[in-house]
Order: C-alpha cells, then structure tokens, then sequence
C-alpha cells in the first residue's frame, strides 16, 4: 500500500485468539438470551427434544435392569441328570459326591427313587393312576447345579455331554430354551434401543434444525444487515450453532429429570414386586457417567440440527 | 482504519492522474437477467479522500453502480478495483473483511428494530471483535458526531425519520471506513433535514474519507461544490456541474 495504514488491531496470533475468544463469549451468552426471549416456544421445544431422548434412554434403563437381574435367574439353571437302574438308592449319594467334585459344577443333590415318586405324586396330581402301577416307573435323579463360570449355554452344554457320557447316568436333561430365549430376548432388545436411539436421535436434529431454521427466517434482516457491515458467515452462524446447544442440553436437562422422576415413582412397585420372588432386586437409575454421556449426546445433537440448517440456509441469505 | 490521503477533490471520468485511486471502474456493465441493463460500459475513478455525487433519474443505474462498488452484486462485464482490490478475483470469503473498509448509508436505514440505536451502531465493531469499552468510545463518538448522543438507549422505532437516517450513518461511519457509499440518504426527508445530512457527508470527506452519494436532488448537492457524475439510462455523462474545486 502506497498511502499510510494504521491499523488499529494488529493481527497477531494472541489478538486473533483473543478475538475468537470475545466472539465465542458474546455468541454464547447471545444464543441464550435469545431462547429466553420466547420461553413459552423454547419450552415447547425443549419438551420435544426431552421426550425423544427419554423413550431411549428408558428403553436402555429397562434393558440395563432385565440384564442386571439375569444372573439371578441363571443361578437357578439345573441340570437333571437321570440316574442308570443299575445304580442302588445306598450308591446314589456316593455318585452325587463324586459328580460334585467336577470342576464345572458347583453342587449336586440327589434325589432316589421314591422321593421322586412322592415328589411327582405331591406335583402332577396323577396319584390315583400312579397307584394303578406295580412298581415305580421314575429313575433317581441328581440334580447338577453347574458351577458359576460354566452357566452359558455352551458350557452348560458340555456339562451335560460330559455326563451323559457317564457310565451311571442314563440321561441328561438340561433345560436350556428359556435360557436361550432370554439372551435372544435381551439381544432384540438391545438392538431396539439402538435403532430407536438412532430414529429418536435423528428426531432432535430434525426437531432443532426446523426451529434454529425458523430463527434464521425470523432474523433474516438482521443477518442481512449484518453481512452489509462486513459480517463472516461464521460470525452469523455462532450464534446459530450455541443456540442448538443449548436446546440440546435443555432438552437433554430435562430428559434426565422425568427419568428420575419415573425412577422415583417406579422403584417402590418393583421393590415389592421383587420381594413377592423372595429378590434383593433394586431398580437401577442412570449412574452419572450415563447422565454426562446423555447430556454430551443431547449437545452434540442439537448442534448437529443447527449446523444442517446453518449451512443451507445462512449462505443464501444475501444483502439487497 | 484511516486514510489520510490529501483531500484535493480529484475525480470524474477517468484520467491518468498520480494521486491514489479509491474507486476505479473500467468499462463495467451490468446485465440483470431479466435482460435490463443497469450499467453500459462505465469508466470512472475517485481518489482517496475525494468526494463526489452520482445523480440521474431514479432507474438510471446510480444504485447499481454503488451495489457494485460495496459488491453486493458482481458486474457482468469490466473491471473494478476498490481500495486496491481487484474486485473480480475477490474470492467470496474474503467478501466481509472488504466490506468492513465501506460504509453504506440506504434511503431506508435498515436499521434493527429490536435492538438500541446504541447496539445498531455497534454492529460493526462487534462483528470485528472490539472490546466493549473501545465499542462504547467509539459509538458514543460516532452518535455524538450526528447529534444523538442523548438517544442511544432509544429503540430506532421511536425516533423521527431524519434521526432514524442519521443513526444509519453513524453505523456506516463508526469502524472509520475507508470509503462512505450513500444510495439516496435524504429521499425522504424535507429540504431543511437533507442539508443537515449532506453536511455531515462533507463533513467526513474533510476528514478524509471518500465519500460517493447518491442523490436527484440537484438543488441540494449542487450547492456543496463538489463533482457530480451523471447517469444517464447506464450511461456516464460527461458533466461536472458544480465542480467549484
């Protein structure tokens, strides 16, 4: 330049930080005062959001506690192991011991000939009929409850192969299908709460895209005027951007607190429900690390919404 | 940012002179694609801390060739060249840091209903990341030098058309820009309020900003002594009525 310049900022690295620095400030405490310029339609927005993100999050709680409670049903995992009639009601117990000392089972109980018959007569109320019968048609049984590191499906499994393969038992009966369903189960569920988090996830972006692209369309003089005074794009946009993190983490705020809200109001019922099944079960709530991790989700969704809307709608925007 | 450029008005259909040009167009044409052609092939130049007015009927391209300058549109033809920008090979993200060296004064202010005569002001030096209390000095200066400083809490709605012009120019003028472009700034106001905002144009030229405005109001500016362009249909007029300089 061949005339005297004077600037009156010089552009270094610590002024251009301390500029971004003063930018991001005013941005941030802009986009806040603004949702609180309409708290009725903020408040709307806000509930929506909270309610897409509470269906997963309870989906995800239900899921958590179904799974904290299986072990205690797999505990009650049994093998039957059907005993040879080569083997006398005084040699039972002996072969129930010597079963027990297997590394994969953890406890045996045996029951002879004629407690299973009583116990059959007690349960099937074929009584008259079994009296019909000369003698007892029921083998002895041991019951093998495997040890707690072989109660999944494929330890179980080799348990009762190993058995079977015994010369004294006959047969191995191991009811392995509810087990089995279980884990399908909690598998479909697990994959539901995913897909319904991703559904309910793209909700909130959709949600906070329409109301920060309304905002733009409401305030579009404003980004006129100032792109004639030599605004960037990313200075009109900041604003834009804090403010979809803000309804993200308002929406996710509030989310956070109906959950406790229905933890509070549900973990009395299920205290007593689980009492009925003679459990220590307590509902479990969301642990803090799970409520950071929603609350950074709720954020990084409400800025994924502005950014969209930012992007196609900021640019076009120019002055007349 | 200031230019202290000798405030000698140089100016006018373009000639080889030595002082600094702050506006040079060469042959530049607007064509909207409706087809109208705002501008035909428009030379001129005006110097660094020159002043000069562009008249013509309304439709005669004045607010074309402003947009131009401001590049708020791009020409479709020519050259122009604007602070020692080259205005065509501008790329687009540099567009705002060119527009903070101009400040631009319309007919209808375009003034932020929702925000204080004092924050209008502001805008500029928010966009640059001033510091408050620098923001403060400076649009307090800016309000002071139109005569309102006693309604910078004011909302624009509540003011009288002349101060609401006149807010206007104290946004356009306040981050000191290098050129001051004004698009028929007295339009609406009575003869008495339009002189007292064509003074304070002067008045900025003396501190050595260029200063083009736009105005068909012959009577008024061609009592200020300085150079007007005429356009005529898009074309330049070879005129310099009232050039006392």
């Amino acid at each position: 330049m061949k005339s005297p310049r004077r600037r009156s900022r010089n552009p270094t690295m610590h002024a251009r930080l301390q500029a971004f620095g003063v930018h991001h400030a005013r941005a941030l405490l802009f986009s806040l005062g603004k949702l609180t310029q309409a708290p009725f339609s903020t408040l709307l927005t806000l509930m929506v959001i909270a309610v897409a993100i509470t269906l997963p999050a309870l989906l995800y709680l239900m899921l958590a506690n179904l799974q904290q409670a299986a072990p205690a049903w797999e505990r009650e995992t049994r093998l039957s192991a059907f005993v040879a009639d080569a083997v006398t009601d005084t040699e039972l117990p002996d072969l129930a011991a010597r079963l027990a000392r297997r590394e994969d089972v953890a406890a045996t109980e045996s029951i002879p000939r004629a407690q299973a018959l009583e116990e059959f007569r007690a349960h099937s109320g074929l009584g008259d009929a079994l009296d019909l019968l000369e003698e007892n048609p029921l083998p002895a049984v041991i019951l093998v409850e495997p040890a707690p590191d072989a109660r999944d499906p494929e330890a179980l499994r080799a348990l009762a192969n190993a058995l079977e393969a015994h010369p004294s038992i006959s047969q191995v009966q191991l009811d392995m299908e509810w087990v089995q369903r279980l884990g399908a189960l909690l598998q479909t569920l697990d994959r539901l709460v995913d897909l319904l988090a991703l559904l309910l996830g793209l909700g909130v972006v959709l949600v906070v895209g329409n109301t920060v692209r309304l905002d733009i369309h409401n305030r579009r003089r404003e980004i006129e005027v100032a792109k004639l005074v030599g605004a960037t794009d990313a200075f009109i946009r900041r604003p834009f951007l804090y403010g979809g993190i803000w309804m993200g983490l308002g929406g996710g705020l509030l989310a956070l607190l109906t959950l406790a809200v229905l933890h509070g109001s549900l973990s009395g019922p299920v205290q007593t429900l689980a009492r009925a099944y003679g459990g220590g079960f307590v509902l479990r709530g969301l642990q803090p690390a799970e409520a950071l991790a929603l609350l950074g989700t709720a954020a990084a969704l409400g800025l994924a919404g502005a950014w969209v809307s930012v992007f196609f709608h900021i640019r076009e925007i120019e002055p007349r | 940012m200031r230019h202290r450029a000798p405030h000698r008005p140089g100016c006018l259909p373009d000639s080889g002179r030595t002082q600094r040009p702050m506006i040079q167009l060469r042959k530049v044409t607007k064509r909207y694609p409706s087809g109208q052609e705002a501008l035909s092939g428009v030379s001129l130049r005006l110097d660094a801390g020159a002043m000069a007015f562009l008249t013509g009927h309304s439709g005669a391209g004045k607010s074309t060739l402003l947009r131009l300058i401001a590049l708020l549109e791009r020409p479709t033809r020519g050259r122009l060249v604007v602070n020692g920008h080259e205005l065509e090979t501008l790329p687009r993200r540099r567009v705002p840091h060119f527009r903070r060296q101009i400040g631009l004064v319309f007919q209808d202010h375009h003034l932020l209903a929702d925000r204080s005569v004092f924050d209008n002001v502001a805008l500029p030096l928010a966009i640059q990341a001033y510091r408050q209390p620098e923001i403060a000095r400076r649009v307090r200066a800016a309000l002071d030098k139109v005569g309102l400083l006693h309604k910078e809490r004011a909302a624009p709605d509540t003011l009288s058309s002349g101060e609401q012009q006149r807010v206007g120019i104290a946004r356009a003028v306040v981050h000191k820009p290098a050129i001051l472009l004004a698009d028929e700034p007295t339009g609406n106001l009575d003869p008495e309020l339009s002189r007292e905002i064509m003074d304070l144009f002067v008045q900025f030229n003396q501190v050595g900003t260029t200063v083009l405005v736009a105005s068909h109001d012959l009577d008024l500016i061609s009592r200020l002594g300085k150079p007007l362009v005429r356009l005529h249909e898009g074309r330049l007029q070879r005129e310099t009525a009232g050039s006392a300089a």
